[in-house]
């Protein structure tokens, strides 16, 4: 009995033994409890950005880091401010530059005294509508982007933030009436705005523009139906970007809205520029054309010239679409 | 004058998130403001962190310089701090932001953007320090009394450092040494653009 008592001594002592020489060197290190624990940069290299948990309601402040930020600081203050400034001082260069070797379009045949209904009120209230948002919607647009530079050292930090301030009630609060205005126009000239073979004929010979060419073209010329797709488009695609940008976090994250307010800024800026020459070849640069939006009607004989095609459909078609005809107009 | 600087020892946060609530009250910063927050990375999982986060008071701070009307700007102690008189609430700064420091109260219609509020390292805004102007838009101006940022002084672990970046990365440092492990000064190289050798 005591032998068995002593070998159970022995065997203990010995696993002891055994455990203590086994552990001592595994013990004399230091337990490091971050050999298994996240890295910073090797988060950022994954993802290039860190998220975790929160137990605060605010589940989006789970972003804890994403420094991406720095390359939309980069587009935002750099490379938006080249775009904007070549796309829109470029187009009024060029137009200026086209103004005074070019001059007016004008009216070849002179005025005829007869006129044809172009736009009906219905049309204009929509092209007005779009158009007085838009403009609102462009300055105070340009004004965040070019505001800071340029405006805010003539008038000093009080004044500018307060018309800042102004200027963002107002882009937020018109664009709802420009939204719609860009989906009325889509629906009510899709008809006429249809590219065919016309536009490239038109195209082909530069749209008349230089010298006393007049290429023919339905009710839109293949110009026109530039324009049209452009505010289509264009319209379109600052809608959706500046509604993401406006509702943070609805279907977007800090990314989503970065990349919006890219989009939403490259757009704008050659909208703008392309509405400057929208604006210049219905005023100043035609003659005749402004009235077509103005008054709704045109001279016969500006129709004649610019829209060859489409006077000829009216002539035939004549009072059916509720239209006056040419020679009623005449007539009065 | 010092750099001040935010470090958050992630070994020693245990998330209890007394930052947040001490932050919260010293300020009293409105519901569904949290300008500093404990986010846990890997929750659950082995090698599982907490941080506390804020905003860091960058160098050359992407904020500031996104501002579309420049209403930010630094202290002598680098602390950047911003006027909500002239903040019109674009939310240009939290695009810019790598640590999701700006916040926006809800107001007006479609809950749009109001003035920007964040952390301002406990130093209050433009306005006279101390004064009632100060702590009713930004919150406590301790800076001013002296004190370092309420966050890190309740630190129940003393794992949120704030103070001089010298100070604290050297505290951070012979740290690490003591204890022969450390995940790093989070944050530092997006914000400060350099790290803790450790």
């Amino acid at each position: 009995m005591a032998s068995f008592g002593r070998f159970i001594r022995l065997a203990l002592g010995a696993w002891a033994l055994l455990v203590l020489v086994t552990a001592v060197p595994a013990s004399a290190q230091q337990v490091n409890p971050t050999a298994s624990a996240v890295k910073e940069q090797q988060l950022l290299q994954e993802l290039n950005r860190i998220q975790g948990r929160v137990s605060i309601p605010d589940q989006r402040s789970g972003v804890l880091e994403q420094p991406q930020g720095r390359e939309w600081r980069e587009f935002r203050n750099v490379t938006l401010r080249w775009i904007g400034g070549i796309a829109i001082l470029g187009m009024i260069a060029a137009i200026v530059i086209f103004y005074l070797t070019v001059g007016m379009v004008r009216l070849e045949a002179g005025r005829s005294g007869r006129t044809i209904v172009r736009f009906n009120g219905f049309e204009r209230f929509v092209h007005w509508l779009t158009a007085t948002c838009f403009i609102v919607l462009a300055i105070s647009g340009l004004n965040i982007t070019f505001g800071r530079p340029l405006l805010l050292p003539l008038i000093g930090f009080e004044a500018f933030s307060e018309w800042s301030q102004w200027g963002k009630y107002a882009h937020n609060y018109l664009s709802f009436p420009f939204t719609i205005g860009v989906v009325l126009i889509f629906l009510m000239w899709i008809g006429g705005n249809i590219p065919s073979k016309v536009d490239i004929e038109w195209a082909k010979r530069g749209g008349g523009l230089i010298g006393h060419d007049h290429p023919p073209a339905y009710r839109f010329n293949g110009g026109q139906k530039m324009i049209y797709w452009i505010v289509v488009i264009g319209g379109g695609l600052v809608a959706a970007s500046g509604y993401a940008l406006m509702f943070p976090f609805y279907g977007t994250g800090i990314e989503g809205m970065q990349l919006a307010q890219i989009v939403h800024s490259i757009v704008a800026v050659l909208f703008v520029a392309a509405m400057i020459a929208h604006i210049y070849i219905g005023t100043i640069g035609m003659e005749g054309a402004f009235e077509a939006m103005g008054s709704g009607e045109v001279d016969v004989n500006w129709a004649r010239e610019h829209h060859s095609l489409w006077l000829d459909e009216k002539a035939r078609t004549g009072p059916n679409d509720g239209q006056p005809q040419p020679a009623t107009a005449a007539a009065e | 004058m010092a750099r001040m600087k935010f470090l958050c020892d992630a070994d020693r946060c245990i998330e209890c998130n007394a930052c947040v609530t001490a932050c919260k009250n010293e300020h009293e910063v409105p519901w569904g403001i949290n300008r500093r927050r404990v986010v846990t990375i890997n929750d659950g999982k082995p090698g599982e962190r907490s941080i506390s986060m804020a905003c860091m008071h960058c160098t050359d701070a992407p904020c500031a310089a996104v501002c579309p009307v420049n209403c930010f700007y630094t202290t002598a102690d680098a602390v950047v701090l911003h006027s909500k008189d002239l903040c019109i609430g674009c939310g240009y700064c939290f695009y810019a932001c790598p640590f999701g420091a700006p916040q926006y109260p809800k107001v007006g219609n479609f809950g749009s953007r109001g003035k920007m509020d964040k952390c301002t390292y406990c130093a209050g805004g433009p306005e006279a320090d101390g004064s009632k102007e100060e702590y009713e838009k930004y919150g406590a101006n301790r800076l001013a009394e002296g004190k370092l940022p309420l966050c890190a002084e309740m630190c129940s672990t003393k794992s949120l450092l704030a103070g001089d970046g010298e100070i604290i990365a050297q505290i951070y440092k012979e740290r690490v040494m003591k204890r022969g492990y450390g995940s790093g000064a989070w944050g530092w190289k997006t914000a400060y653009r350099e790290t803790i050798e450790s």
